[in-house]
């Protein structure tokens, strides 16, 4: 939850609302704030030109989420927009369609991100977006009947899925041709080492060249968002969220789900427990990234035996301190609304113990890293200049976390928009400008150590915290109804990047809309932009430098 | 019989320390059967190292003890399952941790996340290229019956209503431990020569043309060839 401590505006104008509404002028023809920001809601014809005023001359230059849904008379997408030079800065833009003709003007020509998240707002709620490039379905598969988070969907109707040749979206393959053409259609995944889980990449070649590259997800789609509309905000939706980011980043998610409903019914979480949970976080947070580096030299370098071993070691020693703490080796189920379960485990003595032993050890194992990986001189010729992801296509796209940082774009929501415990530590953003492969795994590596740092600080002031103090959760009735129509947009920086959610409240003890804004999900749709024109082994190390992990892709 | 007579005669049963009896260098200076490969094992087998046997039984030992993993990464599961190959927990300590990243090399198959309708008919055909005798171990809840996400839309409430599964490791997801124990139950029932049997599942792979006409399979004809493979999902059915 927000702490009310504002950033300080970074160069560049920052417009008041009436400003804002000035600047839109006639074409709101109604407000609908949410928590988060204000609301302008707008004709589904004037999206393009309202979006790009907001860009153009607002300076709101990252469209984090859009979010789609049904209400009895309508439907409405939701643009949630922000500043990548001050987070804090949120407006979203809503856009009413009629139910009989759910047609809106595609936000594509503007934001480049907005053409997956627009392609699901189709496939699951069935908005269409006029001027869409593709509008195909993205994470159903294309012979499916129905939208299923729309009214009246039937979820017990038979459905048919192909299992089909998919065609080489270029003309001139190869095998028509008849050998006068090179370019070759290749299909890595949905069952394959490199792709991380079950992402199929379809790839088109020239030679050993890509020249087109199309990501097809959804392959591990498991209706997290209607999961999450099935559960009730004070216990059943906490679970879920460790399974968005498998990798053990569990307690990153948990606080993304915990900030949002926290907003919403205005909780205050005792300081004590935002100590723990920001402790905790990190601790996920590294390893996380220990995976990244793991999985990014196997595939580098097909080292399955040292690195790959090594990092798994070292994840060990943190899943086992996380064990501890939680009960839980991956889905740790820890945090509460309004705080944590519990406080750390008795004797804190051996908790604290295991915890600095960890951490004295880290810096001598991130020197083994380096000398090991980042030294290699193999690993550099693979990685340095490869997979070039420039800051303005970045940005374009949306992409958060230590990919964008990795292209100098200096965004972490722990500084720009603070919560937790994180502003009264000292600590530092990373963030390297060489844009390549090189420089995402070096900002992974340069973060698990600014996240010791955070850990370390955590340590020394949960150690010291008055034992008559130690309030690990707020009071919160034992059913939650958040005023109805109450709407919220709320981020963290989880280990892969923005991690937001949107809920509307409809006055019931469950969530009216569960709408998950997925780092992940922005990050790959950049991958075309970082692999064509490549050779085809430097698709494997961008699409390994991106870090992305299905489950929260697919969600 | 003193220990530096040589044993002609099989032995029932190893006694005393596990450790040889003889060691290496007096056995080549020695006289008599050369008995270099002086294990305890070699010992029990006496003079004459045969042991009579089925050769089914020989092929199940065989197959229990030197198991081919496919390299098969779905969800959350698939975490616990590196952490189950890596340092630590190492399953290759059973003979089973060296993970075959092409189906046509593997011949145990661990399941490790959530089915869901997209992935259905790839899971299935990526079990049909695994060569025979191919044996399957489902891992966590989601390939038992969907889990934790059994009332999604997308969800294939087990993956046992696509191909056969010997064993099933509960948990969400299943520690390490539990999965060695898993992989551990499931070498005994190779050994035992036991494997589920193969029967026709509920949801299979067939071509389009041979689907029953119904409503739907009307409303697709015009996008779906003849002779592609479809997987038919009946959900009203599902368990």
């Amino acid at each position: 939850m927000s702490t009310g401590i504002e950033q300080t505006p970074a160069d560049g104008e920052t417009l008041t609302e009436d400003e804002l509404e000035a600047l839109i002028g006639d074409r709101a023809i109604a407000r609908d704030d949410h928590m988060n920001a204000p609301g302008f809601v707008v004709n589904p014809d004037e999206v393009q030109s309202v979006l790009s005023d907001l860009k153009e001359r607002a300076g709101y230059d990252h469209l984090s989420c859009v979010t789609a849904q049904e209400y009895e008379d309508r439907y409405e997408s939701i643009y949630h927009l922000k500043k990548y030079a001050d987070a804090s800065d949120e407006v979203s833009v809503v856009v009413p369609t009629a139910s009989h003709d759910p047609v809106s003007e595609s936000a594509e020509q503007v934001f480049r991100t907005a053409d997956w998240h627009e392609r699901e707002a189709y496939d699951l709620v069935g908005i269409e977006y006029a001027d869409h490039p593709d509008l195909r379905r993205i994470l159903l598969p294309e012979t499916w009947q129905g939208h299923p988070l729309s009214k009246g969907y039937d979820q017990e109707k038979p459905q048919v899925v192909t299992l089909s040749e998919h065609a080489n979206p270029l003309e001139g393959d190869h095998r028509e041709s008849g050998g006068e053409s090179d370019t070759m259609f290749l299909n890595i995944g949905p069952h394959h080492p490199a792709t991380h889980g079950v992402l199929h990449v379809e790839t088109v070649l020239d030679g050993e060249t890509v020249v087109d590259v199309e990501p097809d997800i959804g392959y591990l789609h498991r209706c997290e968002e209607q999961m999450c509309q099935q559960g009730t905000y004070r216990h059943q939706i906490m679970p879920y969220p460790d399974r968005w980011d498998y990798v053990s980043s569990g307690l990153l998610n948990e606080w993304a789900y915990a900030r949002a409903i926290e907003d919403l019914a205005d909780i205050e979480v005792p300081e004590y427990a935002q100590v723990i949970r920001t402790m905790g976080a990190e601790l996920c947070r590294i390893a996380s990234h220990m995976l990244a580096l793991g999985t990014f030299a196997l595939d580098v370098y097909g080292e399955f035996t040292a690195i790959f071993q090594y990092t798994f070691r070292d994840r060990e020693v943190v899943q086992d301190i996380l064990e501890d703490l939680t009960g839980q080796r991956m889905m740790f189920n820890y945090f509460r609304v309004g705080g944590v379960a519990w406080d750390l485990p008795e004797p804190r003595e051996e908790f604290f113990e295991k915890t600095r032993d960890f951490l004295d050890e880290l810096p001598a194992k991130v020197a083994e890293y380096n000398d090991m990986v980042t030294s290699n001189e193999i690993f550099q010729t693979r990685c340095i200049d490869t997979g070039v992801l420039e800051p303005e296509v970045a940005k374009d796209y949306g992409c958060t976390g230590p990919v964008a940082r990795g292209s100098g774009v200096d965004y972490d929501l722990r500084r720009d928009d603070p919560y937790g415990y994180y502003e009264n530590l000292d600590w530092d953003v990373v963030t390297r400008d060489g844009c390549d492969n090189y420089a995402r795994v070096l900002t992974r590596m340069e973060e698990v150590e600014e996240s010791a740092k955070i850990i370390q600080q955590c340590l020394d002031l949960l150690e010291d915290w008055p034992e008559d103090d130690r309030e690990v959760q707020a009071n919160v009735p034992r059913t939650l109804k958040p005023d109805a129509d109450a709407e919220t947009y709320r981020a963290v920086e989880a280990a892969k990047g923005e991690l937001g959610i949107y809920i509307r409240s409809d006055g019931t003890d469950k969530p009216g809309r569960f709408k998950i804004r997925s780092p992940c999900f922005s990050n790959l749709q950049a991958l075309g932009e970082m692999a064509e024109g490549e050779y085809i082994p430097d698709l494997v190390a961008s699409l390994g430098s991106l870090d992305i992990v299905l489950g929260e892709v697919d969600r | 019989m003193s220990s530096d007579e040589p044993e002609t005669q099989p032995r029932q049963t190893i006694h005393d320390s596990t450790a040889p009896s003889t060691d290496t260098r007096d056995s080549r200076i020695g006289e008599g059967v050369d008995d270099r490969f002086n294990s305890k094992l070699r010992e029990a087998f006496g003079a004459s190292p045969f042991i009579l046997t089925k050769f089914d039984e020989f092929m199940n030992w065989v197959r229990g003890n030197s198991m081919f993993m496919l390299q098969f990464g779905i969800a959350c599961c698939s975490i616990e399952m590196i952490h189950t190959y890596a340092i630590k927990h190492d399953v290759d300590r059973y003979g089973a941790g060296v993970p075959r990243a092409s189906p046509r090399q593997a011949d145990v198959m661990i399941v490790p996340g959530t089915i869901v309708s997209k992935f259905g008919p790839r899971m299935k055909r990526v079990y049909d290229q695994m060569p025979e005798p191919k044996f399957v171990v489902g891992m966590g809840s989601c390939t038992i019956s969907g889990g934790p996400f059994q009332e999604g839309y997308n969800v294939v409430k087990g993956a046992e209503e696509i191909i056969p599964i010997d064993i099933h490791v509960p948990g969400c997801p299943p520690r390490p431990e539990a999965l060695i124990y898993g992989i551990l139950k499931l070498q005994e029932r190779i050994q035992n020569g036991e494997s589920s049997p193969v029967v026709v599942k509920p949801y299979e792979l067939e071509q389009f043309g041979d689907l029953p006409e119904d409503e739907l399979v009307q409303k697709l004809a015009s996008e779906i060839d003849e002779d592609d493979l479809v997987m038919r999902y009946n959900w009203a059915d599902s368990p």
